[in-house]
């Protein structure tokens, strides 16, 4: 079974997010960009898949992307046999908040009609996607089932059975034809770890190659007005003082509700 | 053009989702605005259909597939009750089912998506939408070109105080489409929620911790001030997906609703997914170093003390 993994990198959300000046975008020169943690998780279902019953794992990403180098070596480090790098051949622009999710879909499209997979697994969302996720917009334009906010996948010969999640833990258990496209929530196990060495040992191999690719079938997308912050004065009082100050007026919010004993 | 919103309803045990009623009151509100109806798009048991109070015209699709939801199913569907009804707006709810079939309906019906939405507007005949992107940090403000548009809405963007009393004066039944006989995927079982070693929605108080937290071995620190206090730990989706705490631990859309009479929150920043399972508990109290977090918006009292000194502290005093 061959699986495709496309991935892509999102700004740490543990960090602070600048807007630039004229509030068109993001400030990406001095955010720190890390691997989108939903493709960290469909990565590892592709692994877990290769562990249990032999499968080639490629994982996929685009060369305008930020980091794409380091996510696909790790990716390479934890056990995905290749990786491939997709140059945009018209040379569409990234636009203020990354490449959209028409052109990122019409790109990997184009690469999988090229070579063909049994199964894409892609993480179900990223933090910057305002404009739709990848795995349907994909299996769309490649006329492939799909099923997303998956949480497990067990494959047959010619079939996955996966389990689509729901709110308050409901799920359903969904046989899937192949070749199809998945959009993973969570992994059956957390992501695992790629040791430094491993790292280096896959940028040593040469296994990333770089292809070039006509997007294909890109659809329109939003006009962007305006990005700001959320507004969060709405209501939280904010307590001052050292974490001494705080601590004791937190206990005292607990105590007038007879939340503390003693 | 057309000037009518439409609604994809959702059900499940024979019952209409709460979500579907938001929808239905803030498309009467955009229907309104753009001079058409709100139309409400019904797959599954016709029956239902008695359920969608406040619409104008139930569209009703029939058919074995789509019992429950099986997203190959509802897609052929849905398509061919966009091509026969033409609406200007098509509203989803931004939980499983619009994070699965928005995508793909946007790229197969030719139609910009907005997703993650907190509100809409009409400005001059154009579609106006809010995305909440980046964990809820930030808002971007966009337009849905062209003459219609599909947008996936969050859960509690809108309220319910819509006047929803009416009855359909229409339920229309479109044929289902000859594509529902020969899909490519089968719905096996449904399988209900599990049931943990704890029930966090029955606690009076919560100690919920956040992606803030860094590391496993950091876990600790927040487990002794809820060993404490006496009450169970809980936490946000990324704890739970990198394996740290159990997937019954977790609060928000993926996870459980809880409504504690106190909710101390550390670390978490606030993703539109976690204030949706939180937002209603009577006391929230916030910690994020990052004073922009959208914890905030919905907490009532907050620091941006480190959690790493402010739990030791809480610890401290707790046990006296």
């Amino acid at each position: 079974m061959r699986i495709v993994v496309p991935m892509k990198a999102v700004p740490d959300l543990v960090e602070e997010i600048e807007l630039s000046a004229d509030e068109t975008g993001i400030e990406r020169e001095y955010l720190k960009f890390v691997l989108n943690e939903w493709d960290a998780q469909a990565l590892e279902e592709a692994l877990l898949l290769k562990d249990s019953g032999g499968a080639e794992v490629v994982a996929v990403g685009c060369s305008a992307d930020p980091e794409i180098d380091q996510i696909l070596y790790t990716a390479l480090a934890k056990g995905a046999d290749t990786a491939v790098k997709l140059a945009d051949a018209s040379a569409g622009g990234t636009g203020p908040a990354g490449i959209p999710v028409a052109t990122r879909a019409a790109l990997v499209a184009a690469f999988l009609e090229a070579q063909p997979a049994d199964l894409v697994i892609s993480g179900v969302q990223a933090a910057d996607d305002p404009d739709g996720q990848l795995p349907s917009a994909l299996a769309a334009l490649l006329d492939l089932p799909h099923v997303s906010v998956v949480v497990s996948i067990e494959a047959d010969a010619d079939a996955v059975t996966v389990r689509q999640e729901f709110a308050g833990g409901v799920s359903h258990e969904v046989q899937v034809h192949l070749p199809a496209v998945i959009g993973v929530q969570s992994a059956r196990q957390p992501p695992r770890y790629a040791p430094i060495t491993r790292i280096r040992q896959a940028m040593q191999t040469g296994a990333l190659t770089e292809l070039a690719v006509t997007p294909r079938g890109a659809r329109r997308g939003l006009v962007l007005r305006r990005m700001h912050g959320t507004e969060t004065t709405g209501r939280a009082e904010m307590l001052t003082g050292d974490a001494g100050d705080v601590a004791d007026q937190i206990v005292e919010l607990l105590r007038a509700r007879g939340l503390l004993r003693g | 053009m057309n000037r009518n919103v439409m609604v994809l309803a959702e059900h499940t045990a024979m019952q209409v989702s709460e979500g579907t009623y938001e929808l239905i009151g803030e498309a009467r509100e955009l229907a309104s605005a753009l001079g058409g109806v709100t139309e409400v798009v019904l797959l599954g048991p016709r029956e239902l259909a008695g359920q969608l109070r406040g619409a104008d015209v139930v569209v009703c699709v029939d058919h074995p597939a789509l019992a429950d939801y099986l997203p190959e199913a509802y897609e052929r569907a849905l398509l061919e009750v966009l091509s026969q009804r033409a609406p200007r707006l098509l509203l989803m709810s931004n939980a499983t089912v619009g994070l699965d079939l928005g995508a793909a309906l946007a790229v197969r019906w030719d139609a910009p998506l907005a997703a993650y939405v907190s509100a809409l507007g009409i400005d001059d005949g154009v579609v106006t939408a809010t995305a909440k992107i980046l964990g809820g940090k930030v808002l971007a403000e966009v337009e849905l070109p062209g003459e219609r548009a599909i947008a996936t809405v969050l859960s509690g963007a809108f309220g319910t105080d819509a006047d929803l009393s009416a009855a359909a004066a229409d339920v229309v039944e479109v044929t289902p489409p000859a594509g529902l006989d020969a899909l490519r995927m089968s719905l096996r079982q449904v399988i209900g929620a599990g049931v943990g070693d704890v029930d966090i929605a029955a606690a009076e108080m919560l100690v919920s911790v956040g992606r803030g937290i860094e590391s496993q071995d950091n876990l600790g620190i927040v487990a002794e001030l809820a060993d404490a206090l006496g009450v169970p730990l809980s936490a946000s989706r990324p704890v739970v997906d990198a394996g740290w705490l159990p997937k019954t631990r977790q609060v928000g859309q993926s996870g459980l609703k809880v409504k504690p009479r106190a909710y101390l929150a550390f670390g978490i920043s606030g993703a539109p997914e976690h204030l949706e399972g939180m937002r209603n508990a009577e006391l929230i109290v916030a910690c994020n170093t990052d004073p922009g977090a959208p914890i905030f918006g919905v907490a009532h009292f907050g620091t941006t003390v480190d959690l790493f000194d402010l739990v030791p502290a809480l610890v401290d005093r707790v046990r006296g």
